[in-house]
């Protein structure tokens, strides 16, 4: 396969990163001030008691909106600052060859790191399945690509911190591994819509850019403002529900619904989130006021996965090339995997 | 007279491409016809992973993301010497 370069042609700006070191000092300072200036204005300036729940709303409102933004851009940057160095093109030829168990870790580690948006969902399987990639290893990246996604990972990290965080992208992984390998042994390959397996790509030319340092800063400036733009609106709302539940609902007035003991809410909380997809980052801020009123750990993380990974415009841009029976069991498979990870962690933590 | 392929099944993305392509080919006054291709296997020939893709001269010159117009001015420049 011939692979032609094309030199990017964005001039060269030397002062590039001069900025970017300015706006790390910058960041660091706006990180750092926004707790004191949240209780300044709630407690100070607007003079409200701080055992009031109003007050005790606002103020958290005042600090988590801010601290979130800058964090999605802060990490959004340095993330697509690293995916810069891959691509879909390559995660191909890295998995090419790779067998079934080996080719289902790759694949799933691979779809932290790659660009991904699911709208490309359908050339990236047609690409993947036709270049002889196993159904299930291309199973396992759709899986983790979308689950794995950095607003979640970041949001997690804010509100909750970065164990729990860790272990929503280590519980994404097995999730992704597992049901890519279950899909792989139950022999799908007929339910895949027939024209993908006559479709035969000229594999002249595929694209393998050259990037300077200063393209790859300008490419990860653009999806900052890009990611962000899509989301802040979500996350103010979001945070701005969550701060509401945070000073009025009483404490462990969910335990009963939401709690360990109530074991229905593990499927509950994942047949919930199948519907709910574009609002995932204004439902981490939700679950983590939910979480303070006797929410469970495992509940609240299968819903928030059943959210991010499992959803209803992915499966409908996937249904033009899977048949509804592989999508039912692509939704059937992932499904199981999150109940027993939420039960898991409510057992375990 | 310049063919702009613009790759992808009609998200918001590609649509933007589009915009971009018309934009930069009013801008440079020069004759291109701008083509949607929204169809996978017409698009898999390209071979192309992630959309929008834009082909210039039957050429890939770029996937999944939105070029910035200079880029697209500078590929079609590119184009009209060598055609």
């Amino acid at each position: 396969m011939a692979i032609l370069s094309t030199p990017s042609p964005v001039s060269s700006n030397k002062r590039l990163p001069l900025y970017v070191f300015l706006a790390i000092v910058v960041w660091l300072i706006a990180y750092n001030l926004i707790q004191p200036l949240a209780n300044w204005l709630s407690f100070g300036v607007l003079g409200l008691a701080t055992d009031s729940r109003f007050g005790e709303s606002l103020a958290f409102f005042l600090y988590d909106v801010p601290k979130i933004l800058l964090l999605l851009s802060g990490m959004v940057f340095a993330i697509s600052m690293i995916r810069t160095f891959f691509s879909p093109e390559r995660t191909r030829t890295l998995l090419g060859g790779k067998r079934e168990g080996v080719g289902n870790v790759f694949a799933a580690m691979l779809g932290i790191v790659t660009p991904f948006c699911s709208c490309s969902a359908v050339p990236l399987f047609i690409g993947f399945v036709e270049s002889g990639i196993p159904l299930g290893v291309t199973f396992s990246f759709l899986i983790a690509a979308p689950t794995i996604n950095e607003v979640a990972v970041i949001m997690l990290f804010g509100l909750f911190g970065w164990k729990v965080a860790g272990l929503y992208v280590l519980s994404g992984l097995v999730i992704a591994i597992a049901a890519g390998f279950v899909i792989g042994r139950l022999k799908m390959e007929r339910y895949v819509e027939d024209f993908v397996w006559q479709i035969r790509s000229s594999g002249g030319q595929s694209l393998d850019e050259k990037l300077t340092w200063d393209n790859r800063i300008e490419r990860a400036w653009d999806s900052v403002k890009e990611i962000v733009g899509k989301v802040w609106l979500y996350v103010v709302i979001g945070i701005a529900v969550g701060a509401g539940i945070h000073g009025y609902v009483p404490e462990s007035a969910l335990a009963g619904i939401m709690g360990k003991q109530a074991w229905w809410s593990v499927p509950a909380a994942v047949l919930l989130g199948i519907p709910l997809y574009s609002n995932a980052a204004g439902i981490i801020p939700i679950v983590s006021a939910l979480m303070e009123k006797g929410a469970s750990l495992g509940t609240a993380l299968a819903f928030m996965m059943s959210v991010v990974g499992l959803s209803l415009p992915e499966m409908i841009i996937l249904r033009r090339v899977l048949k509804p029976q592989l999508i039912a069991v692509f939704i059937g498979v992932i499904a199981m995997a999150i109940i027993f990870t939420g039960y898991l962690f409510n057992i375990i933590l | 007279m310049l063919t702009i392929k613009v790759l992808g099944s009609g998200c918001a993305n590609c649509k933007r491409v589009e915009q971009i392509a018309h934009k930069v080919v009013t801008e440079m006054g020069i004759e291109a016809e701008v083509i949607k291709v929204t169809e996978y296997p017409e698009i898999m020939k390209y071979n192309v992973l992630s959309t929008p893709g834009l082909v210039i001269n039957e050429k890939l010159v770029s996937t999944g993301r939105i070029p910035t117009p200079t880029e697209v001015t500078t590929w079609l420049a590119n184009a009209l010497e060598t055609a």
